[in-house]
């Protein structure tokens, strides 16, 4: 088989399966392609001749029973590994080899799949384009000159490319669906508390989740159904049933009430952005459901919101890296002057703005006034959707206000590169699932996507939306393979 | 409000980030632009309503204090920047 790249997660499962491809075969065939791929730069570390081997090893004794049998993968570099190096995108941690696994990797190799390498991301996961990445910008398939966006640009990449067939990456404020919906890939946050934060590398703990990034919805269905397990070692994990989301994935979604709300209309936002949405809610009506139209009165207190919480909770986090037991050290004239230099040469500038930020917010006198307040606010953006709830299944709205925009065009300006967390940040914020899909195309060809927000753990429900508007959709994405010389 | 070059360098100690003149004026104009925008909060009241500090409705479990991972004093120290086998090693603190 000579496209064997070309082929999505399930055919490739389906194939190992019925012994009509080997895992060898397979892994080859990614491992060729990402090495003919480099000038993406969508991976920090290639692990490449330990996947091969390990695929060998696998074929030797093929286990077909496991649910990804033999797959080669490759996961966001925010993963720890062990034994092998784990970035988080940061100069600080160059160097750094982890003693463990993180759980939602370590319930992959479970699963019979094969660590490929560890793919590019904003440093710390911080930023929109992945342009924040210690190790360069990640190139995005669909156009050399556009983002991937980020931070799990080095994810959206390679899964959009046929890198990988599959992988994840973590969602803080968008950075798994904003990055789909750049790419025309599947991506999906699940509920916070869905899937163990233990071994991801922190950045904000109260709404950083994983979640796959994938070619199709169902594929979608099947990763998260792996990486989504009770855990011990994460206190905000929780133990609820969890459905095997790929076998009850169904297109029947006739009768689910679906709410639009009027308050994501925001001003600016480009037609066509609008135009997709409208669309978006025919093919929602094409598929069954009733549409209904909500209000989520405090949707444009959430990116101020969120600019409170999350540099709060990661000036805390990130406290960690002083230089002295890993990562990057700085020589100082003393045990202080080792710290400051240490971070000052360690982290990147949107880093530092973080660290900052949240220092500040938290600092004597100011934390009523800043932190409290946006707890408090917090609140109210959750009660919205718990309101909402009440009337709906699950709510329709674009993923981003905008197609992926050029490299470099927003590094100068943090607040217009947040805004375009817009629409997923409310979501992270009330700890909610939500998915991105790609819905259509822009003017000048680039891919749009929708996002389906969800109740709390009501994972299948979205994931079956997704998978009926996907077939009225037919998203066709345009890639030329124009960096394989 | 306006965060000036003496906050800059209030919050830059807090934060241990050595911070030069040139650094400390960038920030602060990226620090102000971003709290014009946060500032948008003080429009709402929220005196009544309960801050929300995590929406994982759970307690935590109580669990054996048991030693899972073995022996990984070797792999730990590699990471180390500057180690001798068995210590981590520091500028001298004590004079």
């Amino acid at each position: 088989m000579s496209d064997i790249t070309k082929q999505s997660l399930s055919e490739l499962v389906e194939n190992i399966k019925n012994k009509k491809l080997s895992s060898s075969e397979v892994t080859k065939a990614f491992v060729e392609r990402s090495k003919k791929s480099k000038e993406l730069n969508a991976y920090i570390t290639e692990d490449f001749v330990n996947a091969l081997n390990k695929a060998k090893k696998f074929d030797e004794k093929p286990n077909l029973d496991l649910k990804l049998p033999g797959i080669p993968m490759a996961v966001k570099d925010l993963f720890c590994t062990r034994d092998l190096r784990t970035t988080a995108g940061s100069k600080i941690l160059n160097n750094f080899v982890p003693t463990y696994e993180s759980t939602v990797t370590q319930n992959i190799w479970n699963e019979g799949a094969i660590l490929m390498g560890k793919l590019n991301c904003d440093e710390f996961a911080m930023g929109s384009s992945n342009e924040t990445s210690f190790f360069g910008n990640v190139q995005n398939p669909i156009d050399k000159n556009l983002v991937p966006g980020g931070s799990s640009g080095g994810s959206s990449s390679a899964v959009a490319a046929q890198l990988t067939p599959i992988t994840i990456g973590t969602d803080t404020g968008g950075s798994i669906r904003q990055p789909a919906s750049f790419t025309g890939t599947v991506g999906l946050k699940p509920t916070y508390g869905s899937c163990s934060r233990y071994g991801i590398v922190a950045f904000a703990s109260s709404l950083d989740q994983a979640g796959p990034m994938a070619q199709n919805v169902k594929d979608c269905a099947l990763l998260q159904e792996v990486i989504s397990t009770y855990d011990e070692k994460d206190s905000t994990s929780i133990d609820f049933k969890r459905n095997e989301y790929s076998k009850e994935l169904t297109k029947n979604i006739k009768g689910k009430k679906i709410g639009i709300p009027k308050e994501y209309r925001v001003d600016g936002m480009p037609k066509e952005i609008e135009d997709l949405w409208k669309k978006g809610i025919e093919y929602a009506k094409d598929c069954g459901a009733e549409i209904i139209d909500i209000s989520l009165p405090h949707t444009n207190y959430a990116l101020p919101t969120y600019y409170i919480v999350a540099p709060a909770e990661a000036s805390s986090n990130l406290a960690r890296y002083d230089g002295v037991k890993y990562g990057f050290r700085a020589e100082g004239e003393n045990l202080i002057d080792m710290y400051e230099k240490t971070r000052s040469e360690g982290f990147g500038d949107e880093v530092q703005r973080r660290i900052m930020i949240g220092t500040y917010v938290l600092s004597s006198g100011y934390y009523d006034a800043y932190y409290l307040k946006a707890q408090k606010v917090r609140k109210l953006i959750k009660n919205d959707f718990d309101d909402a709830y009440e009337k709906v299944d699950a709510i329709l709205t674009p993923s981003t206000p905008s197609s992926a925009f050029k490299i470099g065009e927003k590094t100068n300006d943090p607040v217009s590169m947040y805004l375009n967390d817009i629409f997923t940040v409310p979501v992270n914020l009330a700890g909610l699932p939500g998915i991105s899909i790609p819905a259509g195309h822009d003017a000048k060809g680039y891919p749009l996507g929708l996002q389906i927000i969800g109740k709390a753990f009501d994972e299948q429900n979205i994931l079956n939306i997704a998978y009926a508007m996907e077939e009225k959709i037919n998203f066709k994405n345009n890639i030329t393979d124009w960096w394989i010389k | 409000m306006s965060i000036d070059l003496k906050t800059i360098k209030h919050i830059s100690k807090l934060s241990r980030i050595s911070v030069d003149e040139k650094k400390a004026e960038k920030l602060a104009g990226d620090l102000n632009s971003i709290f014009d925008f946060i500032e948008k909060l003080n429009e709402l009241k929220t005196d009544n309503v309960e801050p929300l500090t995590s929406v994982a409705e759970t307690t935590l479990k109580l669990r054996s204090d048991e030693v899972k991972s073995k022996n990984l004093r070797v792999q730990v120290i590699k990471n180390s920047p500057k180690e001798n086998e068995d210590y981590f090693i520091v500028p001298k603190v004590i004079e």
